[in-house]
């Protein structure tokens, strides 16, 4: 995975040195920089294959940075941000981000997010006709759902969600990615739709939402579900 | 000058005290051109040749060359010219003398009345202040301008001397030199125009330099000052005999009526308390009657209570319905008064068979008092009652009422007479009614003269021969006249009746007052609305426009409250009477003694210390100097002041309190940082470093390294409480409120306190209809997590953390019980105090304190509520979340995945 580049923006640099020590020992070749005029620069010259963003810069906004890349790469983006800042973080995943990571966070996390994000560049998910995780397999092509060997009657839209989330296994997908995708954009804002089916998912695969085995939540942001 | 503005005893009082005050000598002289001011400049000379720093304050030299050159050679403060009606008159300088410090200064004229615009309206009042700021005064006086000879001095002289110097001033001067002048030697001097300049002497000699009036006078100022003399010689002996029982002290008492000898009593009364050196009391008896009487008749009892204030007596006001010669007694007896010295009765009223007067009743009952009747001044005309018909309340209106009510009964009485419904002797009774009518409504004048108006309205229309006044009858003579008793008495009654329930109501309407204004005060513990209810408070019972003022930062007075409202622009006079008032602890402006020119009257407000002052503007300025006003005011002004400081003290403990809880909490903060940051901190360096040694087995590697992280962790979560709490505490926390299903927050939360929990069971005991509540999912999910972290931090390892949920009518009941050892029932609410933890010393597990506190600030952030209760099964301890539901349920508005 050596040809697999990471770009780190960020403005510490023991956060820096420490990610570098992580990213390269993990097999991924690492490159830097410490404010974001030169990451957007160095985003276009070097064409990473992620980009791993801190939301606080102090030479330009995070969302300007996200922004400015969007323009022209479709390059995977996770950002970096603080606890406390859930308006920041949404803002962010609007403005084109792929998923976040709260600082301060263990290493492992930081790699799963990195892998999950590479991975569905690398060979996008919609290739794969059948997705298990554990003992939950999901067929997109036959639209059958199984929970340790015997089958899960999900309707339509719940299918859909569970597909959309399958699709994008181990990473963040947004309320509003879910309900624009499924309901359509006119329901962008109808989380209650969205509350509901997760509930049905939940019960019937036999999932428990005080104890997640699938389906995590991220509060206020949208679900993930596990890799 | 009235003499409403003679010295309240306050300032007598204020002018004794000793300490620090400057010394007064006398220069007191039988008459003018003695040589007074002569010997005073000699007297400043010999002081000014030792080293005395002497200054001329003002010395009237009338132009006499002697004394003129005298003058020279001692500093002269210049005076300051006053502008009053159009002429320049120069007067003493106070500000001036005060700013340059002599040691000595000297005032001429001590009787001398300043020009109105002055601060003080006489100048003895200007000498009293240079004495209390500890300035030494030379002064000159003649004995005829002491206030308690008045009276004697006008019966020698002829000529009643309007400017007059209080007692006291004079007895307190430290020493008096009489400057004695045989009246023949004077009257040489006159002839060779050594006193006054040519042209002024003839007329001067005609009226007073006579001989027999000089030697009158010559004696009474050396019998003046030898009775002073005796007097020193009897303190002298009191003050170093041995403490021992001395008799109770007599008195003499002065009973002051609205009568015109009035004064003249009162300085009968100080001649005769004098004589026999014991105190003396003024005394007046408020009656019914008083309410009614034109303010005129009252203002001569003011002035002369006013008087005998200023005199040194006790003043006192008595209240009774009717029986003034027993209240007089009584009171008497109560304060050991034996003499008693009351004015000459009254010429008996026509109706005088309705009333005795007090005098005489006094001469019957007091058998065990010495009593003095004082015949007054004989010059004067004494002028009956009568005379004055204002004085009775014989005024227009009951002029009116009493033709009004007769001819009324006149009208009802004929058409009966006409039909002979009733005889015609039965027809008195319609006039009986009137006379009662207005009586009643009225008063007692008018209801007498209703009497006599029907008398003869009845006479002349009822009696035979009829419309004349001739009566032919002599039954209808008896009738008649038993009539005319008949009416005069009810109408008497119907009169005091009346005053007497004007009286109570006065009272009554004082006493509602006073009752209001302490339940206002009672309910409010705010400064102001405290001022605010005080102002309104003087407004109301004095019938008067208020002002409280209280010190500003400056230290300047400003006006923090007033009734109606406080006043834009204070006359800069009122302002100065208010600092007076404010500094000296002494009434200042309109009515008193200082600065009455200042349309306000500012007496000060004083608990325990100097609170500020209180302004009082009358319509009518002359009430300001009523006594019983003062006292009245005195009364409130205690009533708002105590109101205040209460208040204030109130106040202070509060602030007392929340300086208390603030330096604990900073303690506390302290503590906290400094132990709780560092202890991580310790086991994160240790471990990290442990790491960097070689060659380590991995076993220990890894134990170093998860020791290094939960505590690193432990750190984080530090960090986090204490940033939640700062913005709480600051007011920055804004939930972000979504539907939220309360199992998610939970497996959130403990997906992210895996670490915390390992090693206890967790039991969750969800319905599976549970309500969704309405949260910020990220506030409610670290609330839970203290809650959860803290139940795993007190149960021991093994236990098991049971979380239930169920939905009341519109919140959420989440409860979270551990197996530990509990909270006593009386911490149970205080665990959720900023720093506040259970148990104490080493053996409670480490911890902030901020925890539960954070809890509690998120969840009632969200309208819910948290307590601590004892655990499931008794062991342990529960701590109950409620969280709002959310309104609206989706069933039922939720389009069916199935589609």
């Amino acid at each position: 995975m050596a040809d697999t580049r990471i770009l780190v923006i960020e403005d510490e640099a023991p956060i820096r040195r420490f990610l570098r020590i992580a990213v390269e020992s993990a097999g991924f070749a690492f490159s830097e920089a410490e404010r974001g005029r030169l990451g957007v620069e160095k985003a276009a010259t070097e064409a990473p294959d992620l980009v791993v963003l801190d939301l606080g810069l102090p030479d330009m906004d995070g969302k300007q940075v996200i922004s400015a890349i969007r323009e022209w790469s479709q390059v995977p983006i996770l950002v970096l941000s603080v606890r406390d800042a859930e308006t920041e973080k949404i803002a962010a995943l609007d403005a084109g981000a792929d998923d976040y990571v709260t600082k301060p966070f263990a290493t492992g996390e930081l790699l799963a997010r990195m892998r999950a994000l590479v991975r569905n560049r690398k060979a996008p998910a919609v290739e794969r006709s059948t997705i298990v995780i554990g003992d939950l397999s999901i067929d997109l092509a036959s639209h059958v759902v199984r929970v340790g060997g015997s089958e899960v009657k999900l309707t339509r839209k719940e299918f859909d969600v569970l597909a959309l989330l399958a699709r994008h296994a181990g990473r963040l997908v947004t309320h509003r990615q879910l309900l624009a995708s499924v309901w359509g954009p006119a329901h962008e804002e109808d989380a209650h739709y969205l509350r509901i089916a997760i509930g049905h998912i939940r019960e019937k695969l036999g999932d428990d939402a005080g104890n997640p085995r699938f389906i995590l939540t991220e509060p206020g942001v949208g679900y993930r579900l596990v890799d | 000058m009235s003499d409403a503005d003679r010295p309240s005893p306050d300032a007598l009082l204020a002018a004794a005290r000793p300490e620090g005050r400057g010394k007064l000598k006398v220069f007191l002289g039988a008459s003018p051109g003695v040589g007074k001011t002569y010997a005073m400049l000699e007297a400043a000379r010999l002081k000014a040749r030792e080293g005395v720093d002497v200054v001329v304050g003002l010395v009237e030299t009338h132009g006499r060359a002697e004394t003129e050159a005298l003058l020279g050679g001692l500093a002269i403060v210049p005076r300051k010219r006053m502008d009053y009606r159009g002429q320049h008159i120069d007067e003493l300088d106070l500000d001036a003398v005060l700013a340059r410090r002599p040691q000595l200064a000297l005032v001429d004229e001590l009787a001398h009345t300043n020009v109105p615009g002055s601060r003080h309206p006489k100048r003895w009042q200007d000498v009293v202040e240079l004495l209390d700021a500890g300035i030494d005064v030379l002064t000159a006086l003649n004995i005829q301008h002491i206030e308690s000879l008045n009276d004697v001095v006008a019966r020698i002289i002829g000529v009643r001397v309007q400017e007059t110097v209080p007692d006291d001033v004079f007895r307190q001067a430290d020493e008096i030199e009489v400057i004695d002048l045989p009246p023949q030697e004077l009257i040489d001097r006159l002839h060779q125009g050594k006193v006054y300049r040519a042209g002024t002497i003839g007329r001067a000699l005609d009226n007073f330099f006579t001989k027999p009036n000089l030697t009158a006078l010559r004696e009474l100022a050396l019998r003046t000052a030898a009775s002073r003399v005796d007097d020193e010689m009897l303190r002298l002996m009191q003050a170093s005999a041995l403490s021992g029982p001395w008799p109770t002290q007599e008195r003499v008492l002065v009973c002051v009526n609205e009568s015109e000898i009035a004064k003249s009593l009162v300085r009968a009364g100080k001649r005769t308390a004098d004589r026999a050196g014991i105190p003396w009391i003024a005394v007046t008896v408020m009656t019914p009657r008083h309410e009614s009487l034109p303010d005129s008749a009252r203002q001569l009892t003011t002035e002369a209570l006013q008087l005998a204030e200023s005199l040194g007596a006790e003043v006192v006001t008595l209240h009774t319905d009717h029986d003034v010669a027993g209240e007089i007694l009584g009171f008497a007896r109560a304060r050991n008064a034996s003499r008693l010295l009351v004015g000459r009765p009254r010429p008996r009223l026509p109706f005088g068979l309705l009333r005795e007067p007090v005098a005489d009743r006094l001469l019957d009952a007091a058998t065990d008092f010495e009593v003095t009747i004082v015949a007054g001044e004989q010059r004067r005309r004494p002028a009956p009652v009568m005379a004055r018909p204002e004085a009775l309340g014989l005024n227009w209106q009951s002029i009116a009422a009493g033709t009004g009510g007769a001819a009324i009964a006149t009208l009802i009485a004929q058409p009966i007479d006409m039909f002979g419904l009733v005889p015609p002797p039965s027809l008195v009774v319609i006039y009986l009614v009137a006379v009662l009518f207005v009586g009643a409504r009225y008063g007692l004048v008018p209801a007498l003269a209703t009497s006599v108006l029907c008398f003869l309205a009845h006479n002349f229309f009822y009696t035979t021969p009829r419309y004349s006044f001739t009566i032919q009858q002599p039954e209808d003579v008896v009738g008649i006249v038993l009539f005319l008793i008949g009416a005069l008495f009810t109408g008497s009654l119907a009169g005091r009746l009346r005053a007497q329930v004007a009286t109570m109501r006065a009272n009554q309407k004082r006493t509602a007052m006073l009752y209001d204004f302490a339940k206002k005060v009672a309910a409010r513990s705010d400064l102001d609305d405290v001022l605010y209810a005080g102002a309104f408070h003087v407004a109301a019972t004095l019938e008067c426009q208020s002002l409280i003022l209280m010190p500003g930062k400056s230290g300047a007075l400003e006006q923090v409250q007033g009734f109606p409202s406080i006043v834009e622009e204070i006359d800069p006079r009122a302002q100065a009477a208010a600092q007076w008032a404010y500094e000296r602890n002494e009434p200042a402006g309109s009515g008193t003694g200082t600065l009455p020119a200042s349309p306000w009257m500012f007496v000060p407000l004083a608990g325990t210390g100097m609170i500020g002052v209180v302004g009082l503007q009358f319509k009518d300025p002359r009430r300001g100097a009523d006594p019983e006003v003062r006292r009245l005011v005195q009364a409130v002004e205690d009533q708002v002041a105590v109101a205040i400081e209460r208040t204030r003290i109130a106040a202070d403990l509060e602030n007392m309190r929340v300086e208390a809880e603030g330096e604990k909490l900073r303690t506390a903060l302290l503590n906290s940082l400094s132990h709780d940051l560092r202890t991580p901190l310790v086991s994160v360096i240790g471990a990290l470093s442990g790491l960097t040694s070689p060659d380590l087995p991995d076993t220990v590697r890894l134990a170093l390294v998860e020791s290094g992280l939960d505590e690193a962790k432990r750190l984080d979560r530090y960090v986090q409480n204490l940033l939640d709490m700062t913005r709480l505490e600051y007011g920055a926390l804004k939930p972000k409120m979504a539907v939220v299903d309360l199992r998610e927050v939970v497996g959130t939360v403990r997906r992210d306190l895996s670490q915390v929990l390992a090693g206890r069971g967790i039991e969750v005991d969800f319905p599976r209809d549970l309500p969704a509540i309405l949260a910020d999912p990220v506030l409610i999910g670290q609330a839970l997590a203290n809650v959860l972290e803290n139940a795993a931090k007190y149960s021991p390892a093994g236990s098991t953390i049971t979380l239930s949920a169920r939905g009341a009518s519109d919140m959420l009941v989440l409860n979270v019980g551990d197996e530990g050892p509990g909270i006593p029932p009386e911490e149970r609410e205080k665990v959720f105090d900023l720093f506040y933890r259970v148990g104490d010393g080493d053996r409670r597990p480490s911890g902030t304190g901020l925890g539960l506190a954070i809890v509690r600030g998120f969840v009632e952030a969200h309208g819910g509520r948290v307590k601590a209760l004892s655990g499931p099964n008794g062991r342990g301890t529960t701590v109950a979340l409620e969280l709002p539901l959310a309104k609206e349920q989706a069933d039922g508005r939720y389009p069916d995945p199935r589609h």
